[in-house]
């Protein structure tokens, strides 16, 4: 097939430039640190080109051997052939998160199970977990885009990464795994928990990279702190953090306590897992999505039209190289936007901004809509606030309360009610200045905001709708 | 001169209290006087012990939020106006009191009242200056 011939020439292509790049940087010269010259550097109209024949190829692929997008498809009256540019992609159906349930477990696979190499499942929070699967070469696509990923934040051979993403269905830590191998950078696998085992590891192996969530990271400090450990006297350069959504304020916290620069990662398994987009160590703005396997959309949640380039709406994915779980128009509940401006480190790839929620994270208060990140945003900003919050949301006599619990740390404790009581009115009114709503603060006991390892609960909501 | 208070952080939950007073009876520390201010959604519990650095050392162990803080145990003519003529000293110098609160014991018809000043070196020079004793934090502790 010419499609194979393509990519497998592709793929040998891409290894020589990778030892290309291999040599030059061991000799020392100083080139962008870009995995994949070629394709994350390509003009815009042969990025864009590639994007069609490949969306192409998967809407027949699936069209031909998933019963659900047959159905979906004829529903919507439209056949693979009906699609002839990008712009065409509009007219196809979404497909959401229920969906995947409702086909439980393999349902939507698009080949057969001896050709699956591997299965991983969501956490499912809320209902069943939604099951995804991997051909040998979609392993292969997802290992490249984690080396580009770890890349991008300035790993390579000679780094080491310390993962503590979770190992197991989580897509996290295997994904982080395969990706550092592929790069040639050495992996410490060693998941989450035993966080005291964790920091001993860091001193004695020192580690140069680590990936984690941003809630563990803060965690992990913490622990290092009592046992007198400080990360300055570590050798982190860097750190990719996801999972879960941050704040930029967050991401100061996080750089000026762990002493390195933090990279914000984005990935969802029903796409293919971490390595859908990644920020780029050299601007930290953004992230760059791998274009050339995933087609990004912002829409409107509530019309599903299609917005413009830098509108904020509910981000859509559509991959276009995946074999076992190809997924046609995902609506992922993330709420974002795309910037097309060109960046400093030479990707031509869209950049997405940070998740500032999902469109099913979102509280309403009282009419209000607000999203815990928000809330994390300014108690970030202020000085000596712990940057463990939990959101608590009661409905009183009809009404609905948000309280906020913040630690008293010892750098906010006074020994004067006065104080504290000043500190709960300022969260307060900064709360109701920045986000209109009117919040409860209760100051708590340092420790009493129940630690996460992998995705931290913000919000407990006790109402029963 | 000075003396060495404990304040603490407490939630406003059943037990808290008791799980500090739990901790000082563990560590074999004994407590001289105390307070408890409270809000409605915390409170500080202010201590003087005996041996305040193990006091201290338990309570970092546990992980509890705590300050130390330099007060002043003043002594009163333990009869009616002897607070009063200290506050009018006090006063009419111009100190600013954060807050006060009684010692337990008293000796030889004196009271000792512990008071936390905005300004501790000018509340010191007023206080001598106009012959009233401030009780030495060594001597407190043992009291």
């Amino acid at each position: 097939m010419v499609t194979s011939f393509f990519v497998n020439s592709m793929i040998y292509i891409e290894t020589i430039i990778k030892r290309w790049f291999y040599i030059y940087k061991k000799k020392g010269l100083s080139i962008s640190m870009i995995y994949n010259m070629d394709f994350e550097t390509m003009p815009r109209e042969a990025l864009e080109a590639i994007q069609l024949r490949r969306l192409q190829e998967t809407l027949s692929r699936v069209y031909a051997t998933v019963p659900f997008y047959q159905e979906k498809f004829k529903e919507s009256g439209i056949v693979p052939k009906d699609i002839r540019s990008l712009e065409d992609l509009k007219h196809v159906p979404f497909t959401t998160k229920q969906d995947l349930r409702d086909n439980y477990p393999f349902g939507m696979f698009a080949v057969p199970m001896e050709n699956v190499v591997r299965i991983h499942a969501s956490s499912g929070t809320t209902g069943r977990p939604t099951v995804v699967g991997y051909t040998a070469r979609d392993i292969e696509t997802w290992s490249r885009l984690m080396a580009r990923s770890l890349c991008a934040a300035g790993a390579g051979p000679g780094d080491i990464i310390h993962n503590a993403y979770g190992y197991g269905l989580f897509t996290g830590g295997l994904g982080v795994h395969y990706g550092a191998e592929r790069l040639g950078a050495s992996v410490i696998p060693i998941s989450g928990g035993n966080t005291k085992r964790q920091v001993i590891i860091m001193q004695d192996f020192g580690p140069t990279l680590i990936t984690c969530t941003p809630s563990y990271a803060l965690h992990l400090v913490e622990v290092a702190t009592e046992m007198g450990v400080n990360f300055k006297e570590l050798k982190f350069k860097a750190g990719i953090f996801g999972a879960e959504p941050w704040s930029e304020n967050m991401r100061q916290e996080i750089e000026e306590k762990l002493n390195l620069k933090a990279m914000d990662i984005y990935g969802l398994s029903e796409v293919i897992g971490p390595g859908v987009s990644i920020e780029c160590v050299e601007a930290q703005n953004g992230l760059h999505i791998f274009e050339d396997h995933f087609i990004p959309e912002i829409i409107n949640p509530e019309t599903g039209e299609v917005l413009p380039l830098g509108e904020t709406g509910e981000l859509v994915f559509t991959s276009i190289t995946k074999e076992a779980f190809p997924v046609i128009r995902y609506r992922t509940r993330d709420i974002t936007s795309l910037n097309p401006d060109p960046c400093i480190c030479g990707r031509t790839h869209v950049r997405m901004n940070r998740v500032t929620g999902r469109s099913d994270d979102m509280l309403i208060i009282r009419g209000v809509n607000v999203f815990p990140s928000q809330i994390e945003s300014v108690l970030m900003e202020m000085d000596n606030i712990e940057p463990h919050y939990q959101l608590v949301v009661d409905r009183v006599n009809n009404l609905d309360m948000l309280t906020v619990l913040v630690e008293v740390g010892q750098q906010v404790f006074s020994d004067e009610i006065k104080v504290l009581q000043t500190l709960e009115k300022s969260i307060t009114k900064n709360i109701k200045e920045t986000i209109g709503v009117s919040t409860k603060v209760k100051l708590v006991e340092p420790k009493t905001i129940a630690r996460s390892e992998g995705k931290a609960q913000r919000v407990i909501d006790n109402r029963k709708i | 001169m000075l003396v060495k208070q404990l304040s603490i952080f407490l939630e406003n939950k059943v037990g808290r209290l008791r799980e500090v007073t739990q901790l000082l009876k563990e560590s074999n520390v004994n407590i001289r006087t105390l307070t408890v201010s409270d809000t409605s959604d915390f409170g500080i519990l202010r201590i003087i012990v005996d041996d305040c650095e193990k006091a201290e050392r338990a309570l970092k162990d546990q992980g509890y939020t705590f300050n130390k803080t330099d007060v002043l145990a003043v002594e009163i003519k333990d009869e009616p106006g002897g607070l009063n003529a200290v506050l009018e000293i006090i006063d009419r110098n111009g100190l600013n009191i954060e807050y006060l609160y009684a010692f337990v014991l008293s000796r030889q018809g004196m009271a000792v009242n512990i008071f936390r000043f905005d300004n501790l070196e000018e509340a010191i020079k007023v206080l001598t200056q106009n012959n009233i004793k401030v009780v030495r934090g060594e001597e407190l502790y043992q009291l």
